[in-house]
């Protein structure tokens, strides 16, 4: 199980990858799963059962005493998302799960990138941290890192900028998404407001 | 402790093994299948204390498909047991064909003491590994106390919402250490129903509607009638709206195959008319069923005319395979009492009349009348089996052509005659599954169906039919060849039977040297009275049915073709069916 992968082709939301975003669908769970060994891995493992590749699944502590919360996102069809919900629900150690595909919701990724930046270098990139809301967490006298949070795009953005400087992309460590729905609705709300449908490229920008 | 001073209802100070046992005489278990080994010795050690009985079998394998054939022959939790690594891996074909067909066991597994797990200990294997795909869930356990909230567990999870097989893996040291036994207390939360089960009233009318405005509808009865006991609610659907059925092979019993709205088999080598009527059909109503690919063909092509019905317990099989437009996700029989009110009543006989006379020739498959040609068939063999039997034994069949033969030819009136693996198609299931039956319903005439392949995949087990002392009828269909791979390379490789000729053993003297009696029987002349020998034997019987070699399986869909596309029995075939034999 590959639980960060990041694979270029899959980049939906950049904007970036141009041809590639008709073909690719995908579906974001957010799942309450108890915190126990093997957990995880009866999770991945009804992906891989399905033959439904997983783009990015981030696990934590949630706000329930042991439950972990999952946020999932894989590159699957409509009909499968049903399959895959219902699915996850067969599964005794998981205990809710919400498709959160197109629903109005706050999606966030953190990663950390290392570049290459000397005393002459460095202040490209402190402007360029700053265009992105981004911040320094760390300075060597080779190297610096920068902390970037936001929408999956943004971080693509950051990235390519960085590729395209003299600074060296040294290391990436990305968290994958981590999402919420927005308010205290439920679904049955949701859908009843029409509020469905906003994919994830589109999402307005929202202060950090 | 003796065994009569044992009682599950009040806390007592045990070891793990005791537990163990206490556990599942609490859950009503009375038979085990089971081969013990060094890491569940423990527990075979504490078993003279309880009141359950242990079958030895010969292979693990063989007591997953005891524990699976019980299950199936009783509706109950059957329970296997058996040792750590290898004992624990040659499980897991028995534990799959139990999932891919919903089949409620237990099965139970010595692991390596819990200080060395994870060191590639002696018959250390990561069984809970193995299994994770193909169980409903599993556990291992490492602390005596934690024994009987999991086998309590497990009996839960095997029976509630679509059944399964459910694993327990429990360490040498848990079974070792010991813990204050509660039964009551272990008692697992209550069960909660899927959260995706979806039937409201609004679906109901709307299925209401679809049926009663359908003008050629037809119910698809499958496997799930047995598992909820709906056969009473899906024959009163069908009386009263007049709704021809078809069955599908783990459906077959479910409803009465003497009804006269019983079509008879859907899919691959169902028969041509019910396919035909599926692909007329303005409505399908599908009870218990998932559309697995050999009944519906291609899904492109399947029922196209049809608007369907889906009434299944598991949401993850809607629209799985064929898209529907009404589903009705929950218990069969609970749903099926919430639409019946809403049927008044219909008449449905210009259907049923036009489906009568799209059998034409097809529908005749007697062979009673045919003279006696000197050959022996293995439809024969079905046919006379069920006529003598009166339909009333209970048939455990192994997987291949004369799978389908007994499927065609042995009507099933009542629930629960027909164990056979339909999902994984598992050869070797027969003759276990066939003395799982046998210990669920000791009262009950029972017959395996075999090939002359998959009867030597566990045939070892004829031993455990002599230790039993097991009165077990056994009929190998006997044609030399791997006859359904031989069909296949007949129809579509261009005869070119590589590995599928098969020299095999003298059944007769296997059987005897296991103690078990047994005959040939080459021709139909003597077929009859071979098989009134082998009844009223007292004990197990073995039948070698020398039959035809290269005879196949027809009508067929061949793989990939639509539901209409069958290829039907050649007319030179001497089983042909003539319109006068009824």
């Amino acid at each position: 199980m590959s639980g960060n992968t990041s694979a270029p082709r899959h980049e939906a939301s950049a904007g970036h990858s141009g041809v590639e975003i008709a073909k690719i669908m995908l579906h974001t769970f957010v799942a309450y799963v108890e915190d126990k060994p093997g957990v995880l891995t009866r999770v991945a493992s009804l992906f891989r059962r399905l033959n439904i590749n997983i783009i990015s699944l981030t696990v934590g502590r949630s706000e329930r005493s042991g439950f972990s919360r999952m946020t999932i996102v894989a590159d699957a069809s409509d009909e499968a998302g049903h399959r895959i919900r219902a699915s996850l629900y067969k599964l005794e150690d998981v205990a809710e799960v919400d498709d959160i595909s197109g629903v109005s919701a706050v999606t966030r990724e953190l990663a950390l990138i290392k570049v290459a930046a000397n005393a002459e270098s460095r202040s490209g990139v402190f402007e360029l941290a700053e265009v992105f809301r981004a911040r320094i967490v760390d300075l060597a006298p080779e190297s610096l890192m920068i902390e970037i949070t936001g929408v999956e795009s943004k971080i693509e953005g950051l990235i390519q900028v960085l590729n395209e400087r003299e600074n060296r992309v040294l290391e990436v460590c990305r968290s994958g998404k981590m999402t919420m729905r927005r308010g205290h609705h439920t679904s049955r709300v949701l859908r009843a407001m029409g509020v469905a449908d906003i994919p994830d490229g589109i999402e307005p920008v929202d202060p950090d | 402790m003796t065994q009569t001073d044992f009682h599950p209802h009040s806390p007592t100070r045990l070891t793990g093994a005791e537990i163990l046992w206490a556990t599942l005489v609490g859950e009503g278990v009375t038979e085990v299948f089971g081969y013990p080994g060094g890491a569940i010795l423990p527990a075979y050690d504490a078993l003279r204390k309880f009141p359950i009985r242990h079958i030895l079998v010969r292979h693990e394998q063989g007591a997953a498909h005891m524990a699976d054939g019980y299950a199936r022959a009783s509706g109950r939790v059957g329970v296997a047991i058996a040792t750590s690594g290898p004992g624990a891996t040659n499980l897991v074909t028995g534990i799959a064909t139990a999932m891919m067909d919903s089949i409620p066991i237990v099965c139970i597994t010595g692991q390596v003491s819990s200080k060395v797990l994870g060191s590639d200990a002696f018959q250390e294997i990561d069984i809970t590994g193995i299994t994770l795909p193909v169980t409903k869930h599993n556990f291992l356990i490492s602390r005596a106390e934690d024994i009987a909230p999991a086998i309590r567990a497990a009996f839960q999870i095997a029976q509630s919402g679509r059944p399964g097989p459910v694993l327990v893996d429990i360490t040498k040291d848990a079974q070792q250490a010991s813990a204050i036994f509660d039964f009551n207390g272990a008692k697992p939360r209550p069960y909660s129903p899927h959260p995706m089960l979806h039937c409201t009233d609004h679906k109901l009318h709307q299925a209401a509607e679809l049926i009663r405005k359908a003008e050629r509808p037809v119910i698809l009865a499958g496997h799930g009638i047995l598992q909820a006991r709906a056969g009473e609610q899906v024959r009163t659907l069908a009386e009263r709206m007049q709704i021809p059925v078809g069955m599908t092979l783990l459906g077959l019993g479910a409803f009465p195959a003497s009804h006269p709205l019983n079509m008879g088999m859907m899919g691959m080598h169902g028969e041509s008319w019910v396919n035909q009527a599926i692909q007329e059909a303005d409505l399908l109503i599908a009870c218990g069923m998932r559309f697995d690919d050999r009944v519906i063909g291609t899904p492109a092509t399947y029922a196209l005319k049809a608007k369907k019905i889906h009434i299944e317990i598991d949401p993850a099989e809607i629209n799985k395979n064929i898209p529907v437009d009404v589903a009705l996700v929950g218990d069969l029989r609970e749903v099926l009492e919430q639409l019946l009110p809403l049927l008044p009543g219909r008449d449905g006989s210009a259907w049923l009349r036009s489906i009568e006379e799209s059998k034409g020739t097809a529908a005749v498959r007697d062979i009673r009348n045919l003279p006696d040609s000197g050959h022996l068939y293995a439809a024969h063999v079905m046919h006379d089996l069920w006529r003598i039997t009166e339909g009333r034994a209970i048939v455990a069949t192994d997987v291949g052509q004369h799978q389908m033969w007994e499927a065609q030819y042995y009507h099933h009136d009542h629930p629960r005659t027909l164990i056979t693996s339909g999902g994984l198609g598992t050869m070797g299931f027969a003759l276990p599954a066939g003395i799982g039956a046998k210990f669920a319903c000791p009262e009950r005439e029972v017959w395996v169906i075999a090939g002359d392949g998959g009867f030597q995949m566990t045939a070892s087990e004829l031993a455990t039919i002599a230790q039993e002392k097991l009165k077990i009828n056994i009929a190998v269909i006997n044609n030399g060849y791997l006859g359904m791979v031989r069909q296949w390379q007949e129809f579509f490789y261009e005869r070119n039977y590589q590995s599928t000729p098969l020299v095999s053993p003298d059944f007769v003297k296997l059987a005897d040297a296991h103690g078990i009696a047994g005959a040939a029987v080459r021709t139909r002349s003597e077929l009859a009275d071979v098989v009134h020998r082998a009844r009223q034997h007292d004990g197990p019987f073995l039948i070698n049915f020398l039959v035809e070699q290269e005879d196949s399986v027809y009508p067929m869909i061949p793989a990939g073709s639509a539901l209409h596309e069958m290829i039907r029995r050649p007319d030179q075939n001497p089983l042909i069916e003539t319109p006068q034999d009824s």
